[in-house]
């Protein structure tokens, strides 16, 4: 599972973490990470993700 | 200084930082001043604070105005320090249960910051505060340029309260745009070069959304220097065109140096640009501060960075100033390399290699000179400044 780095502050979205805070299980890929998620740290949508 | 009404019922209450001249990292030559409002309504209002150690003159200048304890909301634009330090005892004069209103980041951001309980009433964004007579609206500016970020807005006075946006590192005692004329703009755009830089899509994305809005704007109260009245559209239209960062006909030419051989490549180089009627100066990294150069950069579509080889590397000086580049994320630049050595050499790669990560086009492999330049070396510099010139648009 790749991990997905925020464009706009750098934040890491780590499959294996995931992001409770927001609902979000460990273990949830980014690419089934709904489509409304954004950065939790900036609000960036998905689409502002890269590859890390 | 003391308080001046900025509008009626609307004082400025902030606080001048005459003598500052290292803000984080940032030469503040002038100065700064910490923006704080305090709004008179049915519900008193005071929107941000000032930095720790100025926090009983913030709250000597309310008191000149009212009594701080009837401050009935506070309001936390941004949680960074020069504008949040000064809650701990403004709550504390003002009440801890008052209600201290801020974004969703915020209410996070500032929890870190501060042990305590705070009434936080996180807002929504475009939600509303009605004060009285008028009211507030939130709008978040996340990223513009901490995720806490937001404006706040008055629609009956048509005035912004932007936070950092739109600032500038200015002490003095004009306090709007009209007192000082352009003399500010330098230090507008400084400020734009250092902070916002790298958020610079999102700086042209929210001009357009304000302008999709229609916000009327009679006045633009920043957190830092002068407050835009006169004509706030000026500071707006400025931002645009540093957030586009259109590549000029001008190089920045950086270097250090340490027998004055690489030093005397800058300057042919320049020479060879001057040539072509490029804008250049060349900047010794120990003689301009990084934050200089950084403003130089904003507009220049060229940059030329030269270092000698010590010890198999970079000059401190130059990974320095890459390592502050890279993370404000230039655009649009053409760029080359320089520099000489001793016996090793490997400057010019790894200048290469850092300007081919900030992805800028390479156009030269860039010149090293073993020891001392002689005139041939010298003309190979001065014709690599008419090459720079030529790849510059018109």
């Amino acid at each position: 599972m790749d991990r997905y780095v925020c464009s706009l502050c750098g934040y890491v979205y780590d499959p294996k973490e995931g992001d409770p805070d927001n609902g979000i299980d460990p273990g949830t890929p980014f690419e089934d990470l709904p489509d409304d998620w954004t950065c939790p740290i900036c609000g960036a949508t998905k689409e502002e993700f890269n590859k890390e | 200084m003391k308080p001046i009404e900025i509008a009626k019922d609307i004082f400025w209450v902030g606080c001048i930082d005459w003598n500052i001249r290292d803000f984080h990292g940032y030469s503040t030559y002038q100065g700064s001043t910490y923006n704080s409002y305090l709004i008179l309504d049915d519900h008193v209002t005071l929107i941000d604070t000032v930095k720790k150690e100025f926090a009983d003159q913030l709250i000597s200048n309310i008191a000149q105005i009212i009594d701080p304890k009837k401050i009935d909301y506070v309001v936390s634009n941004h949680t960074e320090m020069d504008h949040s330090g000064g809650l701990a005892r403004l709550m504390h004069r003002v009440g801890e249960n008052k209600p201290l209103y801020c974004s969703k980041a915020g209410y996070k951001n500032l929890s870190m910051h501060f042990l305590n309980n705070w009434n936080y009433q996180p807002v929504e964004n475009g939600g509303e505060l009605r004060l009285g007579k008028r009211s507030l609206t939130f709008l978040e500016t996340r990223m513009l340029h901490w995720p806490d970020s937001m404006f706040s807005y008055v629609k009956e006075d048509r005035l912004l309260f932007s936070s950092d946006a739109f600032g500038q590192h200015y002490a003095g005692l004009e306090r709007f745009d009209d007192q000082i004329g352009d003399k500010i703009m330098p230090h507008a755009r400084k400020y734009f070069a250092n902070i916002l830089l790298l958020y610079s899509q999102l700086v042209l994305d929210l001009v357009a959304k304000v302008s999709d809005m229609n916000l009327a704007l009679d006045m633009i109260c920043p957190d830092h220097g002068i407050i835009w009245r006169k004509d706030p559209s000026k500071i707006i239209k400025a931002y645009v065109e540093w957030g586009e960062q259109k590549p000029k006909r001008k190089a920045l030419v950086v270097y250090d140096t340490m027998w004055e051989s690489t030093e005397k490549m800058a300057h042919a180089i320049v020479d060879g640009l001057g040539k072509d009627g490029v804008e250049a100066v060349p900047m010794h990294l120990r003689k301009w501060h990084r934050s200089d150069i950084m403003t130089e950069l904003l507009d220049a579509g060229a940059v030329v960075v030269g270092s000698p080889t010590l010890n198999n590397g970079l000059f401190p000086t130059v990974s320095d100033l890459f390592t502050y580049m890279k993370g404000l994320r230039p655009k649009n630049k053409i760029a080359a390399a320089f520099g000489s050595y001793g016996w090793s050499g490997e400057a010019v790669k790894l200048i290469n290699r850092q300007l081919e990560g900030m992805k800028f086009d390479i156009i030269d492999p860039g010149i090293t000179v073993q020891f001392v330049p002689d005139d041939k070396k010298l003309d190979e510099c001065f014709e690599l400044g008419r090459k720079i010139a030529r790849a510059l648009p018109e």
